[in-house]
């Protein structure tokens, strides 16, 4: 977006719902838990919402999914719309806030998502569902699956960049350690690096703890203009920064398996923003597998290609390192269910720049960088929070 | 219980694909006016938009951008295959498409190997499919 949009709109209130498995709660229950959380986290009436966005859902796939969960939570917004760019879905709908916001659509947002996917529906259905990403007619006869085609983004890197199994087993293992800070994470174990690179393996050289959770979960948050948000309850979060960037769906057509719309998305992100990576100081990067943060870190400029895997395997992405990544524990430990495990990051963002998280906390956060990715790292959105307007 | 396996679907933009692969052919797209070469097959060039393209049949040669070794597989028809190789193939002629490799040592692959074309039935269709090539 423009740079005259930067610091124009802010997060005012963000919310989760219970997360694990939630076996007495649906989908749209997750969402409804969550949106009210994070209302009464703004400190506004039902009445103030005048614009909602949601995204999708494979466990309650209904048609006009914006239209159903407006009903189902009583609201008759002058603003609604389903948006669906996979795991993107979150930052982009953050986007589309922003600029209904701007141009006097609505005035507060509510932006929701999330699934019940450990318990509304069995795993191997969660998996067949999902293997729709793969092309019906030129990769599914072939027995791909999600894990198989980020496999395949992973072996690349590993032949051209010499990054290692143990490389992608440090970035589940950090991560870890980061959700056992967060009250509300699905899993509470800690995990080793031996544990990951004994885990059942699923698709070369992934295993299943490089993979996502399968959660219970429903994500929301709400924006307003940044006039508005400053008599509200919370600390706003500025919008300082976002941008996107779609090169592809199906990864049989992706213009590379090694570089992707990260790098563009986070270019105008930066731009908009006035801010370089060096400037960032946490950063939630989508996790759906462990070699994705890995690429996402590298495409937008926090080390160079190739020194992904060490600058986890050496701490730099730790809470106490030099760019802590994941801080919630991300899709890996923290919870994923559809276009919530992205919006997580987005809820992350905003607490670290509140601050106040105890052991969670970066200290002196000011800038905060959320990336979310579609499809098969199709769909790219990035972002970047700031506790000030400027 | 064991799954068919999936059949390939058919429909207007590639059915002269299918078609030719029962006879063990692997078709591609042309664009007559740009000459870029295109898998998946479609109405206009993806390049340039242009609506002139023309079929034509590739050697069968190609090389492995990448693969992975599937363990766990994602349904219940390709379970009894497990482990299996799925891989993006970089064919001579440009275009990039998945595949299995297939064969005794099928996991064996590596990126960069060359690979040679070959058709499996499924059902009353044919699969392209490619097996590491010998010599
Ligand atoms: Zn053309």
């Amino acid at each position: 977006m423009n740079k005259s949009a930067s610091g124009r709109v802010a997060i005012v209130g963000v919310g989760e719902s219970d997360i694990g498995k939630v076996p007495h709660m649906t989908g749209l229950g997750l969402n409804a838990q969550a949106a009210k959380r994070a209302l009464d986290d703004a400190g506004l009436k039902v009445s103030d919402i005048d614009g909602v966005l949601t995204a999708y859902s494979f466990t309650e796939p209904y048609f006009m999914l914006g239209s159903v969960l407006c009903e189902y939570l009583g609201l008759k917004p002058r603003y609604n719309a389903s948006v669906v760019v996979g795991g993107g879905s979150p930052a982009v709908m953050l986007k589309h806030a922003t600029e209904a916001i701007l141009a006097g659509s609505a005035e507060t947002i509510l932006v929701c998502a999330g699934e019940n996917r450990a318990t509304g529906q069995s795993r191997d259905s969660a998996v067949s569902a999902l293997l729709a990403v793969g092309h019906p007619y030129f990769e599914q006869p072939y027995g791909g699956s999600i894990p198989g085609f980020y496999a395949m983004i992973a072996q690349r890197h590993m032949h051209v960049y010499g990054t290692t199994r143990d490389h992608l087993a440090h970035i589940a293992v950090n991560t870890r350690r980061h959700a056992l800070l967060h009250p509300n994470a699905h899993m509470k174990t800690p995990i080793t690096l031996q544990d990951v690179l004994s885990a059942k393996p699923i698709a070369d050289p992934l295993g299943m703890l490089d993979c996502c959770l399968i959660s219970d979960a429903g994500g929301a948050f709400i924006v307003t203009s940044a006039e508005r948000a400053k008599d509200l309850k919370s600390k706003p979060a500025y919008l300082l920064g976002i941008g996107e960037h779609h090169t592809h769906e199906h990864i049989m057509c992706a213009p590379s398996l090694t570089e992707f719309g990260a790098k563009e998305s986070g270019r105008r992100a930066y731009e908009m923003a006035g801010v370089k990576p060096s400037d960032i100081d946490v950063a939630q990067l989508y996790d759906c597998f462990s070699i994705v943060p890995l690429i996402e870190l590298e495409e937008l400029g926090f080390c160079e290609p190739g020194e992904g895997g060490a600058f986890f395997a050496d701490g730099r992405a730790s809470i106490g390192g030099k760019l802590p990544i994941n801080t919630h524990g991300g899709m890996l430990s923290h919870a994923h269910a559809g276009a919530a495990g992205g919006l997580f990051g987005i809820v992350e963002g905003v607490r670290q720049l509140r601050g106040g998280l105890g052991p969670r906390q970066v200290e002196g956060a000011e800038l905060a960088l959320v990336h979310n990715e579609g499809g098969i790292l199709s769909s790219h959105c990035t972002l970047i929070l700031g506790n000030q307007p400027n | 219980m064991t799954k068919e396996l999936p059949i390939p679907v058919t429909n207007a933009d590639s059915a002269a694909y299918w078609q030719a692969a029962k006879n063990n052919k692997l078709m591609l797209r042309r664009c007559n006016a740009c000459g870029e070469v295109h898998f998946m097959p479609r109405y206009l060039c993806p390049t340039c938009w242009s609506e002139d393209l023309e079929w034509f049949e590739a050697r069968g040669k190609g090389k492995v951008h990448s693969f992975s070794i599937i363990r766990r597989a994602s349904s219940a028809a390709y379970a009894t295959r497990v482990p299996y190789v799925v891989a993006l193939i970089d064919l001579d002629e440009g275009p990039r498409m998945m595949s299995n490799i297939v064969g005794p040592d099928a996991l064996d692959i590596a990126i960069g190997d060359a690979v040679t074309l070959e058709f499996e039935e499924r059902g009353d269709a044919k699969l392209p499919q490619f097996a590491r090539a010998r010599g």
